[in-house]
């Protein structure tokens, strides 16, 4: 079979929302279908190699992290909009990876942070953060995580959210909306981890990466024995039911 | 005058809401005095003839008062609220129902810690560690330190600010005493994945760590500005651990060093009593009584718990966040591994909404000695995917969300003469303790003598 290639961005400075959750469901669901996945660090020292990654991995960090890696993120645009946009890899960015992943962030005391700008949206910082379960409809089903985030995302005119908020607050709190998809990229502002309890997003990352992997169209996996993932997404999406409509 | 009448009216609701079995009263006559006169606090501080001490933490503050409380006995009577209420309503309710004491011993909540150190004004104050913790409650590691920073830096010339020099936050807040390890032989092999003050708080730059020992706490320094641990005035060498049964280490002092025996495990109880020895020691204490203190200590309520069950012994050990998670689950490693474990994990709002901090700890060298695990609390089945993709086999996993139900089956896996370990989050650990207690097991931890 296939060796899917990650690259993680940062792992040492974007990890606060359990991101090394999302890597072992892709780990683990991948070995289940008889893939490897290879998870290579690319820190500050390495460089983005157009090619040379099926899916790309951004989490989640504390402010001051983030801020840490955003200049040094921002002098490899090209190469990561080259690899994602132009090359096709797939691509997962999670609430401060996210954010990075746009044209830039501004603070609550107007400091600029730059952004990659592979994905259609700005960032701007909100006086109160928001924080609760999340339950969304996607294109690939109903997705439940949990936000926790100061920044109002506002995305282009056209551009596509990963979904519309069915509870919770979503980009900004006001438009509906919640994450960014583009192409075989998606960027989001759902932890929890996000993956564990949404299998399917995780399998479509993966038949996306082997695309890229393979040069040909996306694989479309058997469906796994998931009943503890569909029994913590039931208890994840009823916390956000029982927060009502978005607030 | 009018605090007598408002004392009396806080002290006639707390007898009301013992009464009606609200818990053990702890808070709502604090509440209630805050209400009717906001200032109350204040004067009650006042009033405590010896002063005052306030010790914080993300991890250990509850024991680490604990046992500082055991050490100050003998000098002075103690308001101390040992219940863990250390909200500013329960220090309140501390002072209010403490008549007669000379030092007010508080244990304070990370984000209550400034509004106390303004009104309490204490001579002393004990700052050990700073983790992330409930990131939905209590923000980003950053705004805590910041607000920490802040609080002692008004804080009156002459108070005692002890500081644990290893955590690079806390040993840069400005402080009189330091106090760490110095034992590299118990460090890790390498920084934990959830540590969280990495990066050098001038520059930015990863620190460089001569010894790792428990998250972040360790022997620091920036190789690119310099900024290092600060020297340390207290510290704990040749440590020794074993197990879940007992720890030991010598205490190093400017008076001389002394062997301190502790009947409770792990490298972070070192650092609990190092910590209560630094702040007792503050406070006038000698290092007889230090030693003779920490020796007497038993664990303070629930965070360490053994209990004798139908033959069986039952191991309570509290998990809140990746890094007190880690200690336990290395505590138990290092001893005797269990081959059954129950795992509890709520959602409340005291144990965090977001539980994303499971994934967080490295539960994984736990799993591999384990046949069975069951996965309990509100979010039981969140716990069984950590589980899962943790590398353990779905036919070892089993999820009972229901408390009572989760402890019997546990038990009902554990051979006669075995051991349960169970590990729950903070009010899972509550209504754990609740049903022992109902059970005739234990009694409830505000019944239990000091």
């Amino acid at each position: 079979m296939s060796t899917i290639r990650v690259g993680h961005l940062y792992p040492d400075y974007l990890n606060i929302y359990a991101d090394r959750g999302n890597i072992a469901v892709l780990a683990r669901r991948s070995a289940w279908r008889g893939h490897d996945l290879e998870v290579t660090a690319l820190g500050m020292d390495e460089s983005i190699e157009p090619g040379a990654h099926d899916l790309y991995y951004v989490g989640g960090g504390q402010d001051r992290e983030q801020f840490l890696v955003a200049e040094n993120l921002a002098g490899k645009a090209e190469a990561l909009v080259s690899a994602v946009v132009e090359g096709g890899a797939a691509l997962l960015a999670v609430c401060g990876g996210y954010q990075l992943l746009g044209r830039g962030y501004r603070g609550f005391h107007g400091e600029e942070m730059p952004g990659v700008g592979l994905l259609p949206l700005e960032t701007v910082a909100g006086e109160r953060r928001l924080i609760g379960d999340v339950l969304l409809e996607t294109d690939l089903g109903p997705v439940a995580g949990f936000e926790n985030h100061a920044g109002r995302t506002r995305l282009d005119e056209g551009a596509t959210p990963l979904g519309r908020v069915v509870s919770g607050f979503g980009n900004d709190g006001e438009s509906g909306f919640e994450g960014c998809r583009l192409g075989r990229a998606i960027g989001t502002y759902l932890h929890g981890p996000l993956l564990p309890r949404n299998p399917r997003l995780a399998d479509w990352l993966l038949e996306q990466a082997l695309a890229h992997r393979t040069g040909g169209e996306a694989p479309a996996f058997d469906p796994l024995p998931d009943d503890l993932e569909a029994l913590a997404f039931e208890v994840s999406a009823g916390r956000a039911r029982a927060r009502g409509g978005r607030s | 005058m009018r605090l007598a009448a408002e004392i009396a009216a806080a002290r006639a609701i707390a007898s009301l809401s013992r009464l009606v079995g609200a818990g053990a009263g702890m808070t709502v006559p604090g509440k209630l005095l805050s209400k009717l006169d906001p200032g109350a606090i204040d004067r009650l501080a006042a009033r405590l003839p010896a002063g005052a001490a306030a010790v914080s933490a993300t991890n250990g503050k509850t024991t680490t008062s604990a046992m500082a409380a055991e050490i100050l006995r003998p000098r002075f009577r103690l308001a101390h609220n040992r219940s863990g209420a250390n909200l500013v309503s329960g220090v309140a309710s501390t002072l209010l129902s403490s008549d007669g004491a000379e030092l007010g011993l508080l244990e304070v909540d990370e984000a209550a810690l400034p509004e106390v150190l303004r009104r309490v004004r204490p001579r002393a104050v004990l700052l050990a560690n700073l983790f992330r913790d409930q990131l939905d409650r209590y923000g980003e590691l950053e705004l805590i330190a910041e607000r920490w920073r802040q609080a002692v830096a008004a804080l009156p010339a002459g108070t005692a600010v002890v500081l644990n020099a290893d955590d690079p936050q806390v040993g840069s807040l400005g402080g009189s005493v330091y106090y760490g390890l110095d034992d590299p032989s118990v460090a890790r092999p390498s920084l934990q994945h959830a540590a969280d003050s990495k990066y050098c708080i001038r520059c930015g730059t990863p620190y460089g760590y001569r010894a790792a020992y428990v998250g972040h706490l360790g022997d620091y320094r920036c190789p690119s500005c310099g900024h290092a641990r600060p020297a340390l005035d207290l510290c704990a060498r040749s440590i020794e651990l074993e197990g879940l049964e007992r720890a030991a280490f010598d205490l190093v002092t400017p008076e001389g060093t002394r062997r301190v025996e502790l009947a409770l495990p792990g490298l972070y109880n070192v650092y609990n009593a190092l910590g209560a020895a630094a702040l007792a020691r503050a406070l006038g204490s000698s290092l007889d009584e230090i030693v003779d203190g920490l020796g007497r200590f038993s664990a303070a309520f629930g965070r360490f718990e053994r209990i004798a069950v139908d033959g069986k012994q039952l191991v309570l050990l509290l998990i809140k966040n990746p890094a007190g998670a880690n200690e336990a689950v290395r505590t138990l490693v290092e001893g005797r591994p269990p081959r059954v474990a129950v795992v509890a994990l709520n959602d409340a709002i005291a144990d965090g909404r977001d539980v994303s901090w499971i994934w967080d700890v490295d539960f994984e060298p736990l799993l591999a000695g384990l046949d069975r695990v069951v996965a309990a609390g509100s979010r039981a089945a969140e716990l069984a995917l950590r589980f899962k993709y943790g590398g353990l086999d779905e036919a070892s996993i089993e999820v009972e969300a229901d408390l009572a139900r989760a402890l019997d089956r546990g038990l009902q896996l554990t051979p006669d003469g075995g051991e349960l370990v169970v590990l729950p989050t903070y009010t899972a650990m509550l209504a754990l303790q609740r049903l022992l207690a109902d059970r005739g097991l234990a009694k409830r931890y505000w019944e239990r003598a000091a």
